[in-house]
């Protein structure tokens, strides 16, 4: 099948201000007839949240953690890219828009990701509005720094916790709306099924974290707003109640799930230090402004980074990418590092590490400076690993730290099923197959604050159907299979617990649909995973009863997700012979191991069908035209 | 690294751990031994280990809040040792490590405790209330549009910096844990502070901190008597400074509000 994205007609920079004035719209009166259901409290979900109800409509908003304040928006360092130009260096909506195609490898929706660029300036005012402590010069004015993929300075920055001040400005927009009743708060709740009547998503069901109690809740639309799914590799950047289970609930109800195996590696990160590690350190890209990213030339050199002299150092990002230097993209970044310690030229006790070494810029800019830039992030290293990065350098190594794939959605960010919409790191639109820095959190904050609440109006508009009771036999049927299937794994009692078939289902991921992916590894993984799932329905163990605060059940529900997903992202990286952005498939390579894409037989966007419990996913496809954009091999030299 | 620290041999330890089967219900301290301790674990993940060990030899585990486990999401929330985040000063529960503890070490673990935040389960607990405190003002009201272009409101730096060091607040409760009154004065006045400070907050300054303090008062936290103890295990370092920005607005709020009563 192929799916119409609903793209509006016309030049580019025209498509969204049209279709604003193109989409229906819903008179204040009966706004308040319209509810809304909201998954998820991120900056997606807390700007989506606040601004429909602002607009008159009621919408409940759902969250796991025990705060809207705690979703993993919340943990973003670095910072938020707009195109405000306000550093006069160049910058305008066009180069954010192509800096962003071509960072993605040429493998997103150009109309999406021009409106995302459009939006971003408006993203910058808005937060500055609700009391956002973003950096400043001493004039007063807002101070922006660089980031990777992009020759100009247009991110905006809180010291190393953008993503904390960014959510707080959206969670301080929700509170409001709680206060004046027009958003009901369900925290500690998490949804386990969505519900759909005359073929129309019309309500979720949903299990409190504490008491256990399932529950269901109707609406006119729903919105997935619950990030990424990093966390199928057990070890990544997010945190650990990280999930996939909302949006993969929703594809096996009819969601396609769009380019699955699209996973960006982070480059900077804290090395896995031991079998107990429980999650990985993301330290910010920012540190690339002046860090060097470093390895001694030599094979198997052991020395202490000081006395490794100047001229037996290899400083392999300046010499490959003399142009972007140190910042390159993540994927490129990430796979130079993997490539000299495949070599052997790693560092530290595993050999799995390549230096970030500050030592040049502290010389150039002294250590006040240094620390009034990083301080924090050097600190927080110094913790993890009880070294002092202002005497060595830090030690890196690549995790996985964001996912591009997510629910296909059309223009309006609407699913395949009528009235479910997906926001954030949920969807897969903006990204292609590799995300620039600092663009999640404004992707967020664009979806929620400035795109979905224009769309949702379109399809309320519309005749979403009437209000439903959760009496309704779909509510009753829902809550009936979430209560088998919870009984089902308290029932197994075997013998390896779930975070044991957790790490064993990351490490396949990470070995063979990481940072590097060949058609046989993929194969293999395929046949380990199916392998896997069924011994987990057989013998994974959990403990006590659902009507408890039971976390063996809240980890349960979402390994078993994760093992199905998991399969479905090595179908995707199989089928897809072309590698691009963080999809590297080392069959398809340049001869200087860089990404060789095929858009003759892969510019599209793959958007998995699910067929049943014991079928192959079946593959839709969008085709990605590029009118703008013209397809180049990405160089950053 | 396992391998670059000095002190890298494994720990044997003694856990007494506070077990409680719900709010209803009275808990006490069990004890447990946990074995092979790497010091370069996080103390959670340490928690990780004795849970994996519990629940193979059928036994519950302990129920703990966590996410992020990098220190910014503030759901962590073990009071160790008798401090709210444990020895480490300046460190999340998630973010502190083994190598602060010795081999053969005792660790009491407990959970937060206050009247304002009752258990759910072992270690975990409702902090509810303090969403309810950021309810009752803690916000710029702005509408999503319309608002001024960004470099329209210069801010001088080191207001703008003052503002900051407010807003790193991660609400996880550690002030009220910490104090004796189990005020929440320190992370109250965070907000307040951050604010009153920014030309944005200026508006609504006086109802914002009337309303606040209002509803502090009505989750049933205790007052504030200037002991210091909140400051002192904050895990991102607010100030007590902003208590007394606090003081000040609220006195000035009350001198001058045509607000409430």
């Amino acid at each position: 099948m192929i799916l119409d994205a609903k793209i509006p007609d016309g030049p580019i920079a025209e498509k969204w201000e049209k279709h604003k004035f193109n989409v229906k719209l819903v008179n204040p009166a009966n706004k308040r007839k319209y509810d809304i259901i909201i998954v998820g409290s991120g900056l997606a979900g807390a700007s989506a949240a606040a601004t429909l109800a602002e607009l008159g409509y009621n919408v409940k908003v759902f969250c796991f953690q025990d705060s809207a304040r705690r979703a993993h928006s919340i943990a973003a360092q670095g910072g938020i890219n707009a195109a405000k130009n306000y550093q006069n260096d160049g910058d305008s909506v066009y180069r954010l828009f192509y800096d962003t195609v071509k960072g993605g490898d040429y493998r997103a929706r150009e109309a999406n990701v021009y409106r995302l660029a459009q939006v971003s300036v408006n993203i910058i005012d808005q937060c500055v509005a609700q009391g956002v402590p973003f950096a400043r010069e001493y004039g007063g004015l807002l101070a922006n720094r660089s980031f990777g993929g992009a020759q100009v300075s247009r991110t905006f920055y809180a010291r190393g916790q953008t993503g904390q001040q960014l959510l707080l400005g959206a969670y301080s927009a929700l509170n409001r709306q709680i206060a004046y009743g027009k958003v009901q708060m369900f925290p500690r709740t998490e949804m386990l099924d969505l519900v759909m009547v005359d073929g129309k998503a019309r309500g979720i069901v949903t299990r409190h974290l504490v008491t256990g109690h399932i529950e269901s809740h109707s609406a006119h639309a729903v919105v997935l707003a619950t990030g990424g799914y990093g966390n199928v590799f057990y070890l990544s950047t997010n945190a650990m109640g990280s999930n996939t289970t909302a949006i993969w609930r929703a594809y096996k109800k009819g969601a396609f799930f769009g380019n699955p195996c699209f996973t960006q590696i982070h480059p900077t990160c804290i090395p896995v230090s031991g079998e107990y590690q429980s999650k990985l350190t993301l330290m910010s890209e920012s540190l690339r402004n002046d860090g060097r990213v470093w390895v001694p030339k030599a094979k198997g050199d052991k020395r202490v980074p000081r006395d490794i002299p100047e001229a037996e150092r290899d400083y392999f990002l300046e010499r490959k990418y003399p142009a972007f230097g140190n910042l390159v993209p993540r994927d490129v970044a990430s796979r130079n590092a993997k490539l000299a310690c495949d070599e052997g030229r790693g560092v530290g006790s595993t050999g799995l590490a390549v230096y970030l070494d500050f030592a040049d810029a502290i010389k150039r800019d002294g250590l006040d400076k240094v620390s009034q830039k990083y301080g924090n992030l050097f600190e927080m290293y110094a913790k993890i690993t009880g070294e002092d990065p202002y005497q060595s350098p830090m030690r890196i190594y690549p995790a996985v730290h964001y996912t591009m794939g997510g629910l296909w959605v059309d223009y309006n960010l609407m699913t395949t099923i009528p009235g479910l919409y997906a926001a954030g790191e949920a969807n897969f639109s903006d990204h292609g197959a590799n995300r620039l820095g600092a663009s999640a959190l404004m992707q967020g904050l664009a979806d929620g604050y400035f795109v979905l609440p224009y769309t949702i109006g379109d399809y309320l508009a519309q005749n979403p159907g009437p209000k439903i009771s959760t009496d309704h036999p779909a509510f009753k049927e829902s809550e009936t299979n979430v209560r088998a299937t919870i009984q089902k794994l308290l029932s197994i009692n075997g013998t390896k617990t779930v975070d044991e078939f957790h790490k064993e289902l990351g490490l396949l991921m990470w070995d063979y649909c990481g940072m590097a992916r060949n058609a046989e590894g993929l194969q293999f993984a395929k046949d380990k995973i199916k392998a896997l799932r069924e011994e987990f329905w057989r013998n994974v163990k959990l403990y006590g009863e659902n009507e408890d605060m039971n976390q063996t059940i809240e980890k349960a529900g979402r390994v078993a997700d994760f093992l199905e997903l998991g399969e479905l992202m090595v179908t995707d990286a199989l089928h897809r012979n072309e590698s691009c952005g963080g999809h590297f498939r080392e069959e398809y390579q340049t001869p200087e191991n860089e990404a060789l894409r095929d858009d003759t037989n892969f510019a599209y966007v793959a958007a998995w069908e699910y067929t049943g419990p014991n079928s192959e996913a079946r593959l839709n496809k969008e085709p990605l035209e590029f009118e703008n954009v013209k397809l180049t091999q990405r160089s950053y030299k | 690294m396992a391998g670059n620290n000095p002190n890298s041999t494994p720990m044997n330890l003694t856990l007494k751990v506070w077990r409680q089967k719900n709010a209803k219900t009275q808990g006490q301290l069990v004890t447990y031994n946990v074995k092979e301790i790497s010091p370069d674990m996080s103390f959670l993940e340490m928690f990780d280990v004795l849970n994996e060990d519990l629940l193979r030899q059928g036994q519950e585990p302990v129920a703990f809040d966590h996410d992020c486990r990098e220190g910014i999401c503030g759901m962590c929330s073990m009071y160790i040792n008798g401090r709210a985040h444990g020895p480490e000063k300046g460190t999340t529960t998630c973010q502190l490590h083994m190598r602060k503890f010795k081999d053969g070490d005792t660790i009491v673990v407990e959970p937060w405790r206050a009247n304002a935040f009752t258990v759910h389960k072992d270690l975990s607990t409702d902090r509810s209330a303090l969403d309810r405190i950021q309810q009752a003002g803690g916000y710029v009201s702005v509408n999503t549009g319309g608002v001024p272009d960004a470099n329209e409101i210069p801010i001088p730096k080191p207001i703008a910096d003052k503002a900051f060091d407010a807003a790193t607040c991660i609400q996880c409760g550690a002030c009220v844990a910490a104090c004796k009154n189990a005020s929440a004065m320190l992370f109250l006045s965070a907000k307040v502070s951050q604010l009153a400070l920014l030309p944005q907050g200026k508006v609504e300054r006086k109802t914002r901190v009337e309303n606040m303090l209002a509803q502090h008062d009505a989750e049933g936290f205790g007052s504030c008597t200037n002991i210091g103890a909140c400051a002192a295990e904050c895990p991102v370092g607010i100030s007590l400074d902003n208590i007394a920005m606090l003081n000040r607005e609220y006195i000035s709020a009350k001198a001058t509000s045509d607000n409430i009563g």
